[in-house]
């Protein structure tokens, strides 16, 4: 029952997210203040992580074809595949919950404690609004940092392919274009934005309703991201089979 | 002047505002007091819309706020200015950027004209030279003046103050408390505070309300708090010895 209490805040949030506008000026100054904490600020540990990702991924797929038979270009191909459809905007998805997440579930819980939020309330301004809305426009540019995790983890597993002597360059490179169905690019980046949504309103919806002190803050924060990465599993589970199934 | 007439609030099984009616005038300092609990925070919450009552009416210059639409309610609260208990300044913004903030939202007034009004009431609450200090770098009682001046930036009709000299040290509390009435004054607003503090009680109170478990208990001056013999109220306010000499040296014409 109270999840479905939960589910039901949740969906009248979003609806109270869209109404009464804060004005533009200040709306436009909103969005470019979080896609540079939100966007910007995500690209040093999405490029780490999708480098590696995309090399450790080369490696394993590397050192399980034993078979003289399979050809060499498959590592390629394997890493493509995996990165584009699923390491790049699903792991990637899950960083970012943990960290963006966190961040907006935080800092909005920490305005709910201080009563920073029954003070704009108090002045006349619509909070969610003022809140949630800059961080789903900001999300908007989410599939551009996935497009730069998916160059990112093919070119790691390219380097830790060739020179980790598992592949030769040539092969690496046919096997990232053999086969290649542009939709995989399509699917992935309808995938992304979903998955912006959900990181910009589930954070913000445990921030927005806490109740509690600072170290209720902490447990929002988490719980936050538990959540966030639950429901981006079953949206990607969901996505895949009606995009791919 | 806002007008309570018979409200009601409770939280599940705790009613905790029980049928209370009474008015504040305009241009007058009111205090609501009463022990934690009492009901104090939630009754100030109510004038403030931020909780509805289920039952009574409150009317801001007779008109009833549970009968204006989701538009007429934000343009009412437009009108009200809030000192909060914490200050609940926006931590991410300069003092400047947090007194004009409320004319950014709702005017549109140009940048020198906005700079202004910002100017102004900063000097009128005597701070000059904090305009691009972050809340954290500055006082408690600094906190509050920048909270004051942000409330009455938008010249409301109705400021609300919850607890606005709890934390500061009792030279600073009397500042703030002369502040809040010679603002009122000057600016003819309708003032409400909630506080627990006797020196504003007997200092600022043009009306004083005093809430006992969810119920008026008594409510007068801060010229008839001296001579009340409610029980409930003698209770509350003289529970200190020095209280206690200071009603009996009013009552002998001492004071």
């Amino acid at each position: 029952m109270t999840h479905i209490t939960t589910i039901g805040q949740y969906f009248i949030m979003i609806k109270e997210v869209f109404k009464k506008p804060t004005k533009w000026k200040m709306m436009r100054s909103l969005i470019l203040k979080e896609i540079d904490e939100l966007i910007y600020g995500s690209m040093g540990i999405v490029i780490f992580v999708s480098f590696f990702i995309g090399g450790v991924v080369t490696i394993q797929t590397a050192l399980n074809l034993s078979s003289p038979l399979i050809p060499k270009n498959l590592i390629g191909f394997a890493a493509r595949q995996s990165v584009i459809l699923e390491f790049a905007p699903t792991f990637t998805s899950i960083i970012m919950a943990g960290k963006v997440g966190s961040f907006i579930t935080s800092s909005i819980g920490s305005m709910r404690v201080t009563e920073q939020i029954d003070a704009l309330e108090v002045m006349g301004v619509n909070s969610l609004n003022y809140l949630v809305f800059p961080k789903i426009i900001a999300l908007l540019m989410y599939p551009f940092v996935i497009a730069i995790a998916m160059y990112l983890g093919i070119f790691g597993g390219f380097l830790a392919g060739v020179f980790g002597g598992f592949t030769t360059a040539a092969d690496f490179i046919e096997g990232v274009r053999i086969d290649f169905i542009p939709f995989h690019i399509t699917y992935a980046f309808i995938k992304t934005l979903f998955f912006a949504f959900i990181i910009a309103t589930i954070p913000s919806y445990h921030g927005y309703y806490m109740k509690g002190g600072a170290l209720e803050v902490g447990k929002a924060s988490t719980t936050s991201f538990v959540w966030t990465a639950v429901v981006i599993i079953i949206t990607n589970y969901i996505l895949t089979q009606l995009l791919l199934g | 002047m806002i007008t309570v007439d018979n409200i009601h609030k409770s939280f599940g099984e705790n009613h905790v505002l029980k049928g209370i009616s009474t008015s504040f005038e305009k241009g007058k300092t009111s205090l609501i007091i009463g022990q934690s609990g009492s009901g104090k925070t939630v009754f100030l919450k109510c004038l403030l819309g931020l909780f509805t009552p289920e039952k009574g009416v409150i009317a801001y210059d007779n008109s009833n706020y549970a009968q204006l639409d989701i538009k007429q309610q934000r343009a009412l609260r437009e009108q009200m200015g809030m000192v909060f208990q914490g200050s609940a300044l926006f931590d991410s913004m300069s003092v400047q950027d947090n007194v004009r903030f409320p004319l950014d939202m709702f005017t549109s007034q140009g940048t020198s004209e906005k700079e202004d009004r910002v100017n102004e009431v900063l000097k009128r609450v005597n701070l000059v030279n904090a305009h691009q200090k972050f809340p954290s770098e500055i006082s408690g009682g600094m906190q509050k003046r920048v909270a004051i001046a942000r409330a009455i930036v938008m010249n409301p009709k109705y400021l609300f103050c919850d607890e606005p000299n709890s934390g500061l040290d009792p030279r600073t509390a009397i500042l703030i408390d002369n502040l809040i009435q010679e603002i009122t004054d000057e600016y003819q607003m309708t003032t409400v505070i909630n506080t627990h503090d006797m020196n504003s009680v007997m200092e600022i109170g043009e009306k004083i309300v005093f809430l006992k478990e969810g119920y008026k208990a008594w409510e007068g001056t801060h010229r008839e708090i001296f001579k009340t013999d409610n029980q409930a109220v003698t209770d509350f306010v003289y529970s200190s010895e020095l209280f206690k000499k200071v009603r009996q040296m009013y009552l002998e014409g001492k004071a």
